[in-house]
Parts: structure tokens; sequence; C-alpha cells
């Protein structure tokens, strides 16, 4: 199944499972990134820095080592 | 006496909420975790007078950071009247559940549906009448930042209060914030209307040169060179006029005045006292601009964009994006940045950042490079010279963190939230100017006085051939001789210790000039090399006993505050040695 780190850009996807530990799961799934949301990657940072992820009306940046712990599924549009 | 609470998620406007219901003037910014203590106000509502607490943000009710385990602290023992839950309108598929969880615990809760402007220009539509059934609490739609609703909120509380049973909740009970996201999605799916595709913002457009990968640095960089040009274009006139109504004072007032003295006394006053309280005070204007725009980039969402850009090269040197912020937050003050800090979950992560933090060249040091730079090189070079000291300071806070990364080795994973941009409150901007600069003239008003008046004493007492000065100058010469900073200079490093605000006072009292005719003074007793040398060293070295405070409160270590200050101690010496003499061996 790919991942979160793997999406293309602007590609919606649906959020499949959370394997990041604990505490950043607790803080992902509160900014809204949960199983059965929509995701979407808008951008990446340089120097293979952040992730910034649209999840309905909320914007975040997050690293790439924890997209590569989140499946998603990429959806048709 | 009432007490109700601002309970939120981060960043929803709960301060700029507090500002408005009590007149405070709560720090606000477009900045999730900005409140990180909690501040307290009191109002009269109806009959009551009302005790209101400003929390800082928590995503749920369990575990988070230091300032979301304050809030939690504070809800789980503290007796309320009502909590009044902020929400942001516009995000309400994620928020709700905290309404949820709240509610569960049997709270007082009055829902308020905040940056309502924000949600009906997206062409969000709110069931709100259907939202507080099901809630079994009030819901009320306002725009904390316009004041739109806030006096029907006023109006519901009074009313609410009048009936209220003061109600602590039991954390006992609370339940994983995932119990909820079903009833949440529920709700958010029957009471939220939402356009099902929205067209392109205006954050995305912007975001398109601020986030790009080329183009974003430089962004940046310009970002920072207009603030502190218009700081200084804009209040260099200021200055002038500070300049000539002290110096007007001084020749047409205290002068004629203190010439009927004893001389003792009268040097004490007029070149103690007055030259360095009022070579310190002609910075006011400074520190008014600076703040005022310092707010304007807080208030924007800039903040979180440099997060992102520098997350990157910040993970290198085992720090992340926020480090960053908290260094750009201590070009202000450095104090704050550090409390800034309890967003940090992992204790060494905070630590390594708290390390970085204060060599961030704060406005206190910022007023003794303009004047120096101002004093020893030419106009055309004195902005370059001020620029490369804020590459050198971040540069030194890198690199600290950079050769202390091994020591301080964290997995601090994180998210954070990137706001929309906002443009600023003119009220709000008003409000730090002013405020910074007041706490600047009240401590010009104490320290300053005093550390001047002292400086005085010590230059002149028993005489001015053989005062104390002249000892502790002996004392440190073998140190300071080497960096090319004369010794006499040492009691205002000295000083510097304490506020970094009375270095210029100090170093005024110790020539015996204020004003222009310092920057002569200095300029002939002074060359560039050595001038360049003082200042690294005073960038470097530490701060303040403010700064060393709060180090030590928020680290909660004194084995680490004592060596936060014998590394700045070190390495300021080190990078002036290096420069000085490697200057004057290349020949300078
Ligand atoms: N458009 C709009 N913006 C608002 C409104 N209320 C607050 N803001 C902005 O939202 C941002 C956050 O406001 P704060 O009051 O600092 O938020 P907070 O909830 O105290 O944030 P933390 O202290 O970080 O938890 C600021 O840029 C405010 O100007 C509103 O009603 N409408
Ligand atoms: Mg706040």
């Amino acid at each position: 199944m790919p991942t979160l780190a793997e999406l293309p850009l602007r590609q919606l996807a649906r959020v499949c499972h959370l394997r990041v530990e604990p505490e950043l799961a607790q803080r992902l799934i509160a900014l809204g990134l949960r199983p059965d949301r929509e995701v979407e990657v808008i951008r990446r940072g340089w120097l293979s820095g952040p992730l910034l992820v649209r999840v309905g009306a909320t914007e975040f940046m997050m690293r790439r080592e924890a997209a590569k712990l989140i499946d998603v599924e990429p959806l048709s549009s | 006496m009432k007490r109700i609470a601002l309970v939120g998620m981060p960043n929803t406007g709960k301060s700029t909420l507090f500002n408005r219901l009590t007149g405070g003037t709560a720090r606000i910014a477009n900045w999730p975790g900005l409140t990180v203590e909690i501040t307290t106000g009191r109002i009269p509502l109806g009959a009551h007078l009302v005790h209101v607490a400003d929390l800082p943000g928590i995503y749920d009710l369990e575990g988070g950071a230091e300032d979301e385990r304050l809030a939690h602290a504070f809800l789980a023992e503290t007796s309320l009247d009502a909590v009044l839950l902020v929400l942001n309108a516009t995000q309400l598929d994620r928020q709700l559940g905290l309404a949820l969880q709240l509610a569960a615990l049997g709270v007082p809760l009055i829902v308020a549906l905040n940056m309502s402007d924000e949600a009906r220009r997206a062409g969000i539509r709110i069931d709100r009448e259907g939202l507080a059934a099901r809630l079994g609490c009030p819901v009320l739609a306002i725009s904390a930042k316009r004041g739109e609703g806030v006096p029907e909120l006023k109006h519901l509380l009074a009313q609410h209060l009048q009936t209220a049973e003061p109600h602590c909740a039991d954390f006992s009970r609370v339940t994983s914030s995932t119990d909820w996201h079903a009833e949440e999605a529920q709700l958010f799916g029957q009471y939220v209307r939402r356009p099902s595709s929205l067209p392109e913002g205006i954050t995305a457009k912007i975001d398109r040169w601020v986030l790009h990968p080329w183009l974003g640095l430089p962004v940046f960089v310009l970002t920072m060179y207009c603030l502190f040009q218009l700081t200084y274009t804009l209040s260099a006139p200021l200055q002038d006029v500070m300049k000539a109504l002290t110096g007007m004072i001084k020749s047409e007032w205290l002068t004629p005045l203190a010439q009927g003295w004893p001389p003792f006394l009268a040097g004490f006053v007029v070149e103690g006292i007055f030259d360095g309280a009022s070579t310190v005070l002609t910075f006011t204007p400074i520190i008014f601009l600076f703040f005022s725009l310092m707010a304007v980039i807080e208030d924007s969402g800039y903040f979180a964009r440099a997060a992102f850009m520098m997350d990157g090269v910040m993970a290198r040197l085992g720090l992340d994006g926020r480090g960053f912020v908290m260094l750009m937050m201590g070009f202000g003050c450095n104090v704050p940045a550090l409390l800034g800090t309890r967003i940090i979950r992992d204790y060494k992560a905070r630590l390594l950042t708290m390390l970085a933090i204060p060599f961030s060249l704060c406005s206190a040091r910022l007023q003794i490079f303009l004047f120096l730079a101002g004093a020893l090189f030419s106009p055309a070079r004195a902005p370059w010279v001020l620029l490369s000291l804020y590459f050198v300071s971040i540069a030194v806070a890198m690199g600290t963190a950079l050769v202390f990364r091994k020591h301080f080795v964290s997995n601090e994973p994180f998210a954070l939230e990137l706001p929309p941009y906002r443009l600023p409150v003119i009220g709000h901007v008003w409000n730090r100017g002013w405020g910074e600069t007041r706490e600047f003239l009240k401590l010009a008003s104490t320290m300053i006085v005093t550390g001047v008046a002292l400086v005085w004493l010590l230059t002149h007492y028993p005489s001015e051939q053989a005062s104390y000065a002249g000892v502790v100058a002996n004392f440190f010469q073998p140190v300071l001789s080497p960096i090319g900073v004369q010794s006499d200079l040492s009691i205002a490093l000295i000083f510097g210790l304490v506020a970094k605000e009375v270095v210029l006072g100090a170093l005024a009292v110790i020539v015996g000039h204020e004003g222009k005719e310092l920057a002569n003074h200095l300029a002939m007793t002074l060359d560039a090399v050595s001038a360049y040398s003082f200042m690294l060293f005073t960038l470097i070295y530490v701060p303040c006993v403010s700064t060393i405070a709060a180090l030590r409160k928020e680290s909660k270590s004194l084995g680490f505050t004592v060596f936060s200050v014998v590394w700045s101690l070190l390495l300021a010496w080190v990078v002036a040695f290096v420069f000085y003499q490697g200057a004057r061996w290349l020949g300078f």
C-alpha cells in the first residue's frame, strides 16, 4: 500500500492506517489526519524538508519520515 | 467571584477574544502555540465581577507538551462557572470533538464559533440551533477580531452566570478523543454545509512564492531586511528629535541648574545619570517601531512558513522548524522566545533549542550595534555591519546546536499547522509597540538609571584617577586586550550582564560624553576592527539576567543554566579573539 510520502502532489487519497508512534498519532489525528479522511500533499520542502499536507480545511506540515508511516489509498479523480 | 476560562485548540482566537472581553493586551499571533502561560483579567458582567482566564491552546484533553499540560491542570484544579470554548468555525470537521469531549465531563460549556467572518467568506453555513441542541449548551457565532457577536456573547455570559454553579472538570473521566470521532463526523455532516470545492485562495497564491524552494530564503532575508530598514528609516527623524530635545534640556536647564552644586554631585547628576539615561532613551522610537513591525509579521502567519522553510536545515542541527521561529521571536526579546519552547514536548529537544536562543540578536543588543555602527562606520557600510551581525547571530545559534546535538539527541515528532495568512489588527500592533515601549521606559527609569549611576560612582570614586572601575579594568585587562577591547570598557560589559540596555548608557558615562560627542569620541578611540570585535563579544556573551532567570525556570536545571552561561562567555571570547587577531594578522 502506498504511503503519504510517495503520494504525488495534489493527488487526493484516503487515509488508511497510521503506523506512527502514539504521541505523534494523537497530534495528527487532532489535526484531522484520521482513517477514512481525504488527504493531499500540497508541497514538499526543500533540502528534503517537511511535507505540507491538507486535510479538510486544515493545512499542516509534517516530516517525511512520519509520512512514510501513513498508509493511504489514492483516489481516482 | 465568578470564574470563566477560555479554552480551545491553538490559534482559534482565544487571546483575541480575551482582549475583547477584558480590554487586556494579551499577545496575539497567527502562530499556533503563542500563549504558553495562563493570563487572567477581571470584568464586570451583569451583577458580578468575573475572573477570566486565557489558557494555552489544547488539541484534546490528554498528553501534549508543557503548554497543553498547564491548561489541563488548570481545568482539572479550578472550579469554573463557565468554560468558554472557542472553536475555529472553518475547521469544525476536526474541532467539534473537543466540544463533545468537554461536554461529556459535565463542564458548564458555552461554545463560541470564532472566525465566522472567514467561515462566511468560505461559504460555510452552520446550523447553530441544531448544534446547540445536540451539545446541550449555547452555541454562538462570533468574530473576535472584528468584535462581531461579542456583545451578544457578553450578554449570554452574564445571564448564564446568574444561575451558574461552579464546577470542576473531573479529568479522571476523560475518554480518548478517538471515541468521539464518529459523533463528530455525524454532527459535522448534519449541521455544517460547505461548498464542495473552493477556489484557490490568496494564501495558496502567496505560499507559492514564500514557500518556493529557491525563492523562499531570499523572501525571508528580504522580509527581515525590510523590517530593519523600515524601523531604521522611520525612526531616524524621531531619534533626531529626541536627541535634540535631551540636548536642549541639558544645555538650557540642567547645566545652569547644576552650576551651583558641588562638583561631585553635579558630575553625578549631569554626566552620570542624565548622559547615561538620555543616550539610552533616544532609542525609544526604535523600540516602538521595531516591535510594531514585529507584531505585523507575527500576526500575518509568516512564522509558520518560516518553520516550514527552515525545518530541513534545522533537522540536521537536531532542532526543528519551530526552533527557527523561536530565534526570530528572540530578535525582539530572548525571554518570551525561551518561554515559547514550551510547545516542544521532548525535554532534550527543548534544552537544545534553549541553548541556541540566547544568541538571537535581541532589540537591546540592536541598540548598541545601531549606535556603534552609526558612530564608527560610514553610512554606506553601517547597514552591512548590522546585517553581518544578524548572520553571525543565526550562525552562532545554529552552530551551537550543531556542536551539542549529540548530547541532546531527541525524538520529537511534530506536526505544525500553517494557518491562512491574516491581516494584522492595527489595535494589536499598536498595543505591542506601545506595550514594549512602556516596558522599556520602565526599565530605563529603574534599572538603567541605577546602572549608569553606579557606573559613574565606580568610575569617579574615590577619584577619577584611582577609581574602583580602574581596579576592575586592570583586573580584566589580560582577558580583554587580546580581543581588542579597551579594558576601561570592562565596566560596561559587566553591567551588560545585567541588561544590555545599560551598556550604551555606561559607555556614555565612561567616555564622559553623550549622543553625538560620544559617537565622535568613540570614533577616535576605537578603530573598525576593535569595534567589531567589541560588538561580536557583546552579541555572543550572556544576554542579561532575565534571560538567565528564564533559562533556569524553563529548564528546571541549575547545571544546564550554568553550562549555557559559561558556554556563551567562552564562545564570545573565542570568536572575538579569532576575529580580532585574524583581522590584525591580515593587516587591518
Ligand atoms: N479572521 C479572523 N481572524 C481572527 C479572529 N480571531 C482571531 N483571529 C486571528 O487568529 C490568530 C490567532 O489568534 P490568537 O488570539 O492569538 O489565538 P489563540 O487561540 O490565543 O492562540 P494560542 O495562544 O496559540 O492558542 C491571530 O492572527 C488573530 O488575529 C476572527 O474572528 N477572525
Ligand atoms: Mg493565545
